[in-house]
């Protein structure tokens, strides 16, 4: 492989219409410095194709079968620039928002599609690139007003699963990373644990200790622990710490 | 509130209507000769402002005695019952006043004169009681009719603020927007099929807006509307479509709304479809059966699929334009079972020339 070939952009396109992919394909035929690396129809094939092929820019379509457009960024974060495609205009500030490089509006011109391009340039070459969290904390944060999460996308390598917001049993920070407790099974998902918070809806989901978030219909008792803590037993047996402030939440909420 | 007492106006018409009655009083009264004229005047028109506003207690009667409902015995019973009460008690009024006057330089000894006219005064009294039940009754009955008008025309305005509302939401612009993208790609690769594609929008679109002013249309034009919008949804998802249709034959020339079930078949496209990697069916289902015309429009979809935006805004609209058109006579119903989602809508099978 050339020198040249080499610093050529790797770019894939997602969309699952197949016209839709045509004319992107089109107008990057025309950029010998790009090249397209893959094409997908849905959002699970998106965030494997990011995996393995490592892409440095994506076209996103937003409403996909399986994961829309923003699940999909809150995924890969900050591993590929991200350019929305979409024939919705509502989408835009929740773009800007995640720090995609721009919004492209279906139909799409090409002097849009050269400016997009451009800036998705700009971005690659420079210092400009937000941090992996930060993508992923602000797409996880950027959903409708007023509508809280009821799905949470993870990834495990190129494997998406999906959690319902109502089979989370508990939430645990570890690091950078929040493990997801459900059906048995922990899921490990980069993102902080004051973001998923924010996401879940207070009133079946509580913080109860720094770095733990309890769904409140599986905890079946609290008991005291030592001097001023407290655990809380959940329905599948799992004793999770309660800190004071914790504690003096889940009263409140348990007095109602 | 008594709707006499309630305006002004109202009170001071009523006291006015009562002047001839008082001038009447008081002419019967002196008819005997044994009253002078400026005693039979001063004795009625202090009675007769007093009995004016007796008078309106019969409203409340009237109001718990409505005479479309009530039998005759309990009719005549109450309102005699009550028009003797009131004459009753207007009389032992009238006889304080005349005992008071008499003690007057103004009409002295006037009891005694006036002993024989009382039970012309208690006739009096019980017929212009009974006088006004009549009149409260017209009363309740205008206010009635007043009322309904104004509850039929809200009604009217409402239903039609649905319709319009209903049908400006109807064109989904991000369906205009997706299928334009959709011409765009075309031009380049398969330029006779852009053309189909543009032909096919062009003539959805004329469909649509033709569709604007008319109140119903036969169910087969709306099938050809239906056609025509998934032949251009078809272009764009290609193999992912798959429709089913299951029209009884008499059902074709049923008058429906127009504009009804599009909006089912986008939606089964855009929340279906729309969301499965491999496409779906929709299967559309019309027959009449009891003189009703019953649809369902059933698809697959994706119960796990992330949330589109406005989900249920389309179903929500044909229910409320169904409402608003037959009442209680149609039916709408939502059922998602595993991967089906089904819309049952029934509504009465009116045909055109035929009576509705």
């Amino acid at each position: 492989m050339s020198q040249e070939a080499e610093r050529r952009i790797r770019a894939i396109v997602v969309d699952d219409e197949e016209l839709a992919r045509q004319i992107l394909r089109e107008y990057l035929s025309k950029h010998r410095e790009i090249e397209l690396i893959g094409e997908c129809a849905n959002g699970f094939e998106a965030v494997k194709s990011v995996a393995e092929k490592k892409p440095d820019l994506v076209f996103l379509d937003i409403q996909m079968p399986k994961l829309d457009g923003f699940e999909v960024l809150e995924l890969i974060g900050n591993e590929a620039a991200v350019i929305f495609v979409t024939a919705y205009d509502s989408y835009a500030i929740r773009a800007f928002e995640v720090h995609a490089v721009d919004y492209l509006l279906k139909p799409i011109s090409k002097e849009r599609f050269e400016d997009a391009l451009g800036r998705a340039k700009e971005r690659l070459s420079g210092k400009i690139a937000p941090s992996a969290i930060e993508v992923s904390e602000l797409a996880a944060a950027a959903r409708p007003p007023a509508q809280y999460a009821d799905r949470i996308p993870v990834r495990d390598g190129t494997r998406v699963f999906i959690v319902p917001v109502a089979k989370l049993d508990y939430a645990e920070a570890q690091d950078d990373y929040v493990a997801l407790a459900t059906e048995g099974k922990k899921h490990l998902k980069q993102q902080t644990i004051a973001s998923l918070e924010a996401a879940l809806d207070p009133a079946r989901f509580l913080r109860i200790h720094r770095s733990y978030i309890v769904n409140l219909e599986r905890v079946t008792k609290i008991e005291p622990y030592g001097k001023d803590s407290h655990l809380a037993v959940l329905s599948n047996g799992v004793q999770l710490p309660v800190s004071r402030a914790g504690y003096s939440r889940l009263k409140s909420y348990l007095d109602r | 509130m008594h709707p006499i007492l309630a305006q002004l106006r109202r009170l001071a018409l009523y006291l006015l209507a009562w002047i001839p009655i008082t001038v009447l009083v008081a002419y019967l009264l002196a008819m005997p000769h044994t009253i002078r004229w400026q005693e039979a005047a001063i004795v009625a028109a202090p009675l007769c402002l007093i009995y004016a506003f007796f008078c309106l207690s019969a409203w409340y009667s009237c109001r718990v005695t409505p005479i479309e409902t009530s039998s005759l015995p309990r009719l005549v019973l109450t309102h005699l019952t009550t028009a003797l009460l009131a004459a009753g008690l207007w009389v032992l009024v009238a006889k304080t006043l005349v005992i008071e006057l008499s003690q007057t330089s103004l009409a002295p000894q006037l009891d005694k004169r006036f002993a024989p006219e009382m039970p012309l005064l208690v006739g009096t009294g019980v017929l212009l009681y009974l006088l006004s039940i009549a009149f409260h009754y017209v009363l309740i009955a205008v206010e009635a009719s007043r009322l309904a008008e104004a509850r039929m025309m809200k009604a009217s305005l409402l239903a039609r603020d649905a319709e319009l509302k209903a049908l400006k939401a109807q064109v989904n612009p991000h369906f205009l927007f997706n299928s334009l993208n959709s011409i765009s790609a075309l031009t380049s690769s398969d330029a006779a099929k852009a053309r189909e594609m543009c032909v096919l929008l062009g003539d959805f679109l004329r469909r649509t807006l033709g569709l604007g002013e008319k109140s119903a249309i036969p169910l087969g034009e709306e099938m050809s509307l239906i056609h025509a919008f998934l032949a251009v949804e078809k272009i764009r998802f290609g193999a992912r479509i798959q429709m089913q249709e299951n029209i009884a034959k008499d059902a074709l020339d049923v008058q429906v709304p127009p504009l009804l079930l599009q909006p089912l078949v986008e939606n089964a496209v855009v929340h279906g479809i729309a969301n499965l990697v491999e496409g779906g069916w929709i299967r559309l289902d019309a027959r009449c059966e009891n003189g009703d015309l019953a649809i369902v429009v059933e698809n697959t979809y994706d119960p796990e699929a992330p949330a589109r935006r406005k989900s249920g805004v389309g179903l929500a609209n044909v229910r409320q334009r169904l409402a608003a058109r037959y009442g209680n006579r149609a039916t709408f119903g939502v059922q998602t079972e595993a991967d089906h989602f089904r819309v049952s809508v029934t509504l009465p099978a009116e045909r055109e020339g035929a009576s509705a």
